[in-house]
């Protein structure tokens, strides 16, 4: 039977090989050399199941990467239905009013504060991609005063920020100071600010062309009447520290921090006494829109502070949109303006003692690093403002403005062949007058309006949250006297004009 | 004690480490406090208070003598509070140091100074601050200042010494755990610096900065920053050889003590 089937062609195929294999004395299949098949699979038993565990750990709602159906926002929670006040932009000055409004309320867990940022990288944030430079050269006593508490604070910054069990804060503080040179023309407002800085208590020289080469022989005095340096708490240092510590000893002090994009105000005038004037309203709820998707969430709030950054003035212009009534807000003249910033390697150029160097023509420049690595740029002349629809950098405008005028400056860079790296970042801009501003709307009084102080927002944020903070609380501010700094002069014909804008 | 701490500033001692805002505590204590401070708020709020009550007796340490400085002038008043931060003073004319005795008790012989500079301020180990510099910057012919191993000096403090610019030619910064290249940086104040003592100091590369310090201060004689990192400090010259430049014998952050 067997010999029959297997002469013929054999239905079931033959277990190990062909079929001449079986049943006969000589063994067909081979000799396995493979090591057995048990040991197999407990040797791979210890990493599959770490691998399972793994994978089912991921999908666990609590952990980074899981994404659960029920709860999509996990890792960033809509902001509250209520709060005490809700702070839009989650830059320096932002977390810098969070910080001081919880520091400075009168009981602890008194307030509800919310911080609403709508791009948790900050890839367009002033903030950090700022140069971080720190100065008391000002014109204005109202700057230099915020400046100098702000030195102080930063000088001070364990005490107030420090965390437990967190490492010390470390901002790399670098105290070369600012190196302002003034032509014949400029030599005199020059001076009337040394004047008036030296009053209000910052420790500034004034050299002339001839000291000036004494102590920095890179320089090239030619067109230079006067100069003046600062001796102490001027310099530079790391934005991103800053803002990091603001945040975390804010957020342990219990603010809640939410990503959204506040889209409109609802206001209304239903609490306007009969003594007001036309055209003043209360706002009531804020809207934020969760991040990628259309979901608002309307947060009711008392206080509103407006610390976009330079995106203030369209903030406020939008959110007039829900607005009752026939109210008409007047436009908030503040806008950004792209700057761009440059980084080269120059091995024979200035050493140690390099200053952050502003030329005459407003070209500056400072030292980064003790690699020979500098980096510097120049605000571009009125009416030749670059597109603000991106953050592209431009190299022509190194090639043919700043380094002409550093390299006649400092003779050393004209050896320098290449960028190393640029970026460009926003300035808040104050397109009156250049200065901060800092007090409520006039149109809208619980709106706090905090920032245009195109490019010393940040030198100033621990002092100006500060006095924010302290308007908001006790409505007055005993240090610093900013009631010149007010909204209402936006709109005005006097504009507070600050000489030493870099 | 306060001549202890001065010795131990000087003869090379470790570096201290960077003060932790949890403050010196040693040992297992200060791990198991921290640790139970990470899950009890009642020990994290015992920690704060600890930390502010250190910084309120550093604070007080460090104040301003205005006082003396209203009665006896500032030369008096920086050598008081110098001798009572545990440090030594010389005055112009005298050979002798003047420091408090072991008690931390200062002999009023020194107000007869009245009108006397102080030329040479020895604050080595000591618990410097910022704020406490306010008594020395009064000083105009100040020519030696030791401010080696003191744990709370930092690049800020340096930052202040230009006040000293036209008479200071020795100082000392080593082993300050604060002090970076940063703070180095504002050095270039003081051109009549012709010692500087950088020895045992946290930068990385310290051959480039002491390179680019040479070039800075170019009549200065740089101690202590080797091109090797971690190398030891230079081996003291041997007793009978005159030290080269520094009177003080600050060499390579290796003292052979004064006594007086």
């Amino acid at each position: 039977m067997l010999r029959a089937v297997r002469g013929g062609r054999a239905v079931w195929a033959p277990r190990g090989g062909s079929g001449s294999g079986s049943g006969g004395a000589k063994l067909g299949r081979p000799l396995r050399t493979a090591a057995p098949q048990r040991s197999d699979i407990f040797r791979e038993l210890g990493p599959r199941l770490s691998r399972l565990g793994q994978a089912l750990r991921g999908q666990l709602p609590e952990s980074e990467g899981a994404w659960n159906s029920l709860r999509p926002h996990q890792n960033s929670p809509p902001p509250p239905e209520r709060a005490d006040v809700v702070v839009v932009g989650g830059g320096v000055l932002g977390w810098s009013v969070a910080y001081w409004l919880k520091t400075l309320e009168n009981r602890r867990h008194g307030m509800r504060v919310v911080v609403v940022e709508r791009d948790p990288t900050y890839s367009q944030a002033s903030t950090v991609l700022s140069v971080g430079g720190i100065r008391q050269q000002f014109s204005l006593p109202e700057n230099i005063r915020l400046s100098l508490q702000s030195a102080t604070f930063l000088r001070t910054i364990n005490e107030h920020l420090w965390v437990p069990n967190e490492p010390p804060i470390d901002i790399q503080f670098q105290p070369s100071g600012y190196l302002f040179l003034a032509s014949e023309h400029g030599a005199a407002t020059l001076e009337a600010g040394v004047k008036v800085q030296r009053e209000e208590g910052a420790k500034v020289a004034l050299l002339s062309p001839s000291q000036l080469k004494a102590k920095f022989p890179w320089i090239n005095t030619e067109n230079v009447a006067v100069a003046s340096y600062g001796l102490e708490n001027e310099g530079w240092f790391d934005p991103w520290s800053l803002l990091n510590a603001f945040r975390r000893k804010a957020m342990s002090l219990g603010v809640y921090s939410c990503v959204g994009e506040v889209t409109s105000f609802v206001a209304d005038t239903a609490d306007n006494t009969p003594g007001m004037p036309r055209g003043v309203g209360r706002v009531k709820y804020v809207n934020v829109r969760l991040p990628d998707s259309p979901e608002q969430q309307p947060v009711s709030c008392a206080i509103v502070v407006a610390a976009a950054g330079a995106w203030t003035g369209k903030l406020l212009d939008s959110a007039t949109a829900g607005l009752q009534g026939s109210l008409t807000l007047r436009r908030l003249p503040i806008e950004p303006r792209k700057r761009y910033v440059y980084v080269w390697h120059c091995p024979g150029g200035p050493g140690l003692e390099t200053p952050f160097l502003i030329d005459t023509s407003g070209a500056y420049f400072r030292r980064e690093g003790i690699a020979g690595n500098y980096l510097g740029s120049m605000s571009p002349p009125e009416g030749r403002e670059p597109d603000v629809g991106n953050l592209e950098v431009d190299h022509d405008f190194f090639q043919e403005e700043v380094w002409p005028r550093l390299a006649h400056r400092v003779p050393a860079f004209r050896s320098l062949k290449q960028v190393k790296s640029a970026w460009a970042g926003y300035y808040d801009y104050n397109a009156f007058d250049q200065n901060g501003v800092l007090g409520p709307h006039p149109q809208l009084p619980n709106v706090f309006v905090l920032g245009g102080f195109s490019g010393h927002g940040l030198q100033q944020s621990p002092a100006a949250g500060r006095v924010a903070a302290e308007l908001l609380l006790h409505g007055s501010c005993a240090a610093v006297d900013v009631g010149r700094l007010a909204p209402g002069r936006l709109w005005g014909s006097e504009p507070l004009l600050e000489a030493a804008i870099v | 004690m306060a001549a202890a701490l001065a010795i131990r500033g000087l003869r090379g001692g470790r570096i201290p480490p960077p003060p932790h805002p949890t403050g010196p505590l040693r040992g297992a204590a200060s791990g198991a406090l921290q640790r139970l401070g990470e899950w009890f708020y009642e020990v994290e709020v015992v920690l704060g208070w600890a930390e502010r009550l250190r910084r309120r007796r550093l604070r007080r340490k460090n104040a301003h003598y205005s006082f003396i400085q209203s009665l006896h002038g500032h030369n008096v008043a920086a050598a008081c509070f110098a001798m009572s931060c545990g440090g030594r003073v010389r005055f112009e004319g005298q050979q002798r140091w003047l420091c408090a005795d072991s008690r931390g008790r200062w002999s009023p012989e020194v107000l007869q100074f009245h009108h006397v500079p102080v030329v040479a301020v020895d604050l080595s180990g000591s618990q410097l601050t910022y704020d406490g510099l306010d008594n020395f910057v009064l000083l105009t012919k100040l020519q030696h200042l030791d401010l080696s191993g003191c744990p709370h000096v930092d690049d800020w403090a340096l930052g202040r010494l230009h006040v000293f610019g036209d008479s200071l030619q020795e100082l000392s910064v080593a082993r300050c755990p604060r002090v970076t290249e940063r703070g180095l940086a504002t050095l270039h104040q003081l051109p009549k610096l012709r010692c500087l003592d950088v020895g045992g100091l946290a930068v990385q590369s310290p051959g480039l900065l002491r390179i680019l310090l040479e070039e800075m201060l170019p009549q200065c004689r740089v101690l202590g920053m080797e091109m090797e990192e971690g190398d030891p400090p230079e081996a003291p010259p041997e007793l009978g050889q005159p030290p080269p430049l520094c009177d003080s014998a600050v060499i390579g952050g290796r003292v052979v003590p004064k006594w007086h």
